[in-house]
């Protein structure tokens, strides 16, 4: 075995063994964020309200059914053990019964879902598309109009409530210009033509070759979907312009000058792709944060998502539903959070080996 | 200290200070210059020290009542007028007024977010950037946790559990912003930690309490200052967002938030209603995002990507 | 056949804070196939003639640049953008003084030396190209080095790297700002070897920058002397430092025998800009 192999083999042992550990280090801190919420939730459910039961069932039940209740809930046990009763029903997706719907509030979720990550995936595909050439161009021309624009974007994004936007969107785009359609998903004429197979209007009403059903789906669609795609654009846009222009101030960037690279390779091939990887966490957040809001854009645009559902469950007092739901966009929120860390080290060549 | 030959202005901005205090002031008047060449900066003040004064002068601005409601023949949803400035709502009562009333409830959330929030995270991370070992990595973990969490979604089942109000609100606000300070201030705290007179101090015999309510935390204040005023603008849109669910400030109360869902219903037609809050929380929101920028140029022109 | 650069009169300011700082006042040379070696403090103005002849200054500062400077008969103070690029692919290199942050830090160093091969050379395959001029820069062992990152090789053998893509263009003139300096003293010596070989092969013309005069010594038939932007003194490498004629060379002669030497001071003479 030539002397060098042994070595390679030794440093690749050492570097997967690095991964193991990181790995590892990163499902501990998962676990733990996920108790925390869990215990968060707990606590908002169980400890706050006076009555827990009342919480969840409603003022208005009937006896037998609160003292069912209680004793499902095991409110005379200890609340350490009523916490871990908790954790295990909550890993298994039993979130209770809605009291509105008299479903597992799990399988509700599950109808609901679909909706918002349509409309939450769009709008982040439409913020990063139009926002990290934006961003890009910004940082190289700066101070040009065109980067006084970008700013501008982003300061009216991060500065205008999002869900006033959208009232006044399909005031001006629904009601007075009839260019898009209203709220809702899907008109009621054709609700009925398509089986829902995946749960995203736009791809079952294409399988099926429901075409006008399609078209009045996309109309549906595009102005939350634009709406949202605005916000992510003017967040992606700003971090993107940030990354660049640090980007572009390294020595490195005037030793591919030196080189005679022509300025465009410069920007997208060398530039860019360092500031990718911080660009790549930022995208993730901004899709946690559409997923967030979608609580009050599903409302405005009656949009029957996961946001929706926590809301109407939190006027009808439906505290199962209302947690349940917490825990889901809480879940996801925190697993982009986390997986965005992890993408910012497994990206950078300089964190990988560590 | 200063010679009589120097004007004040050659004294701030002399290259060779000739004490510490003089050095102190002299990169505070630095600092205060630019801002004020910073003409969006000065905007955001503008618009921050409006909102202070309006709220102040409610009363004295508007004239008619925010609460009552007013004649419900005659004087609903009028368009807006030379009476009406804004016209009025579903309940005949003068939006103008209830928009200028409203600053109070704004005013109100912002400042109580910042005085519970930015303590507590100060005092945790000050307390975990200098006490290390495993208190520190305790209290980094707790931090994390609440980082991650979503912030509208917990502050709408807090308020859910507790009850609708504006205090609730606040209170559910207020837990899910204090991260970030921490993470600030631990951050300044460690590079502090080993400091030439943080050592001397300790060789005094100062305990670890006082050197970090006395010594460390004053020269974390700044930064912590920055980014509170730059999150103002999330958590006045996450308050509103609340109110507009209904879970704010109830009604008659004029909350911005909640004037924008009562005024949904009628959007179409009177669309005034609804669309005047939601301007009045564009203003501010923009003073504050404008202010924490020019605050940030100011006091670490480094940091803002210069 | 006109010289390979002609330098003439250049003049470098830019603003600060405190006021308008001529960095170069006036520098004048001419260069063929030759190798000149410009030493100096830092302040006096050394890297920014080698960089203004590269075209390298940060455009973000208002710097001023007049004078001429012309490469193989173009002028090149005032050239459009396209010109300059030409120039720098085929004409001049650069060798820069701190290489891990010259470096892209995410990019392997084999496809950084391939980007600076030129597309014609070697029947089109800039891999094996950059591999030879890898090994001409003294590396071990090019195929394997090749996919490391930066941040895994040593400082030696990052310096190499730079030498590397300098020489992968086949350029008429390359111009090392420093090369060794950010180096261990035993690492430098086998560096400058490698540089030394490599400019002989390849027949380049060289200019080399630095504050060590050991350095210049070894590489250069020629040297001048700069001081606060003007060149005061010039000659061949040999004669200059054998007979110096001017105080300043004779005190940086006396006072130098390491890597940093002291800022030498002429009395009523502040440099103008303190590094």
């Amino acid at each position: 075995m030539a002397p060098g192999t042994a070595r390679a083999g030794g440093r690749r042992r050492a570097r997967l063994q690095a991964t193991a550990m990181a790995i590892v280090r990163f499902l501990v801190v998962v676990a733990l964020t996920y108790l925390g919420l869990l215990a968060v939730t707990f606590f908002i459910g169980r400890v706050i309200p006076v009555d827990p039961v009342l919480a969840i069932v409603g003022d208005r039940a009937p006896t037998h059914v609160v003292e069912r209740v209680r004793e499902e809930l095991g409110l005379n046990l200890p609340l350490y053990q009523q916490f871990l009763i908790y954790i295990g029903k909550a890993l298994s997706g039993d979130f209770g019964t809605s009291v509105l719907t008299s479903n597992p509030v799990m399988a509700d979720i599950r109808r609901v879902f679909p909706a918002t990550l349509e409309l939450a995936t769009l709008g982040t595909l439409i913020g990063t598309v139009l926002g990290v050439p934006l961003g890009v161009l910004a940082a190289v021309r700066r101070g040009s109009f065109l980067d006084q624009i970008v700013r501008v974007i982003g300061l009216v994004g991060y500065s205008v409530p999002i869900f006033w936007l959208g009232l006044m969107a399909l005031l001006v785009f629904y009601a007075r210009l009839g260019w898009v359609e209203g709220p809702g998903r899907i008109d009621v004429v054709y609700e009925y033509t398509v089986t829902p197979l995946t749960g995203i209007l736009l791809i079952d009403t294409a399988m099926q070759g429901e075409w006008e059903a399609f078209r009045n789906v996309f109309g549906h669609l595009i102005l939350p979907a634009s709406l949202l795609g605005y916000f992510s654009m003017a967040y992606i846009s700003r971090m993107t312009r940030s990354f660049m222009l640090t980007e572009l101030g390294q020595e490195y960037v005037v030793a591919a000058r030196a080189k005679g690279l022509s300025e465009g390779k410069i920007i997208w091939r060398h530039a860019l792709r360092n500031a990718l990887v911080p660009l790549v966490t930022v995208i993730a957040l901004s899709y946690a944060t559409l997923l967030e809001g979608s609580v009050l854009t599903e409302t405005v645009f009656s949009w029957p998502g996961l946001g929706l559902y926590i809301t109407d469950s939190l006027q009808n007092a439906d505290m199962n539903a209302v947690l349940g739901g917490t825990i889901v966009v809480g879940s996801v929120f925190i697993g982009l959070n986390l997986l965005s860390d992890l993408l910012y080290r497994v990206l950078d060549p300089r964190t990988r080996a560590r | 200290m200063k010679n009589d030959a120097q004007t004040w202005r050659e004294w701030l901005t002399s290259e060779r200070p000739a004490s510490r205090r003089q050095a102190r002031l002299g990169r505070a008047y630095a600092a205060w210059s630019r801002f004020v060449d910073n003409r969006l900066a000065m905007a955001g003040l503008f618009i921050i020290l409006a909102l202070l004064l309006v709220a102040i002068f409610a009363d004295v601005i508007a004239p008619y009542s925010a609460v009552t409601d007013g004649d419900l023949r005659t004087a609903r949803l009028l368009p807006p007028s030379a009476e009406h400035w804004f016209g009025t709502d579903d309940q005949g009562r003068d939006i103008f007024a209830r928009l200028v009333h409203g600053s109070r409830i704004t005013l109100f959330v912002v400042v109580l977010v910042a005085v519970i929030a930015a303590p507590v995270g100060l005092l945790i991370g000050t307390v975990s950037g200098y006490a290390g070992g495993w208190i520190d990595a305790v209290l980094m973990r707790i931090t994390d946790i609440f980082l991650a969490f979503p912030r509208l979604v917990l502050a709408l089942a807090f308020v859910a559990a507790l009850g609708p109000g504006i205090v609730n609100a606040v209170i559910a606000i207020a837990i899910t912003s204090w991260p970030p300070y921490a993470r600030i201030a631990r951050a300044e705290t460690l590079t502090l930690r080993h400091a030439d007179y943080i050592n001397a101090v300790r060789l005094m015999g100062a305990s670890p309490a006082r050197i970090i309510a006395r010594h460390i935390t004053p020269l974390c204040v700044s930064s912590v200052i920055i980014r509170v005023t730059l999150d103002m603008a999330g958590i006045i849109l996450t308050a509103a967002g609340l109110g507009f669910l209904g879970l704010g400030a109830q009604p008659p109360s004029p909350e911005w938030g909640a004037m924008i869902a009562s005024g949904r219903r009628f959007v179409l037609d009177q669309w005034w209603v609804a669309a005047a809050p939601g301007v009045a929380i564009f203003i501010v929101s923009l003073g504050f995002n404008l202010l924490g920028d020019g605050l940030r140029e100011a006091l670490d022109p480094k940091a803002a990507g210069q | 056949m006109s010289a390979l650069l002609e330098v003439e009169n250049l003049r470098v300011s830019f603003p600060t804070r405190s006021g308008v700082v001529e960095a170069v006042r006036g520098v004048s040379f001419t260069l063929g196939r030759e190798r000149l070696g410009i030493v100096g403090e830092s302040g006096s103005g050394k890297s920014i003639t080698g960089r203004t002849i590269a075209g390298l200054l940060p455009e973000s500062r208002r710097v001023s640049v007049s004078g001429s400077v012309r490469l193989l008969g173009q002028e090149m103070i005032g050239a459009a953008k396209p010109a300059w690029q030409k120039v720098r692919r085929e004409v001049v290199s650069m060798i820069f003084q701190d290489p891990l942050s010259f470096l892209n830090p995410t990019m392997t160093v084999g496809r950084q030396v391939e980007e600076a091969c030129r597309s014609d050379d070697r029947g089109g395959d800039r891999r094996k190209s950059a591999l030879d001029y890898m090994a001409m820069s003294g590396l071990p062992s090019p195929a394997e080095t090749a996919r490391r990152y930066p941040f895994e090789l040593s400082g030696g053998m990052r310096q190499r790297i730079l030498i590397a893509i300098a020489l992968a263009k086949r350029p008429q003139l390359i111009i090392a700002d420093e090369p060794t300096t950010a180096l261990d003293v035993t690492v430098q010596a086998k560096v400058l070897e490698s540089l030394d070989e490599s400019v002989t092969k390849l027949g380049t013309s060289l200019i080399m920058i630095s504050h060590d005069l050991a350095v210049v010594a070894k590489l250069c038939d020629y040297v001048y002397v700069m001081y606060h932007g003007e060149v005061v003194e010039a000659g061949p490498t040999v004669k200059v430092f054998r007979q110096p004629r001017h105080d300043y060379t004779r005190l940086l002669l006396a006072g130098v025998r390491s890597l940093t030497s002291p800022n030498v001071r002429l009395a009523g003479f502040e440099p103008a800009i303190e590094a």
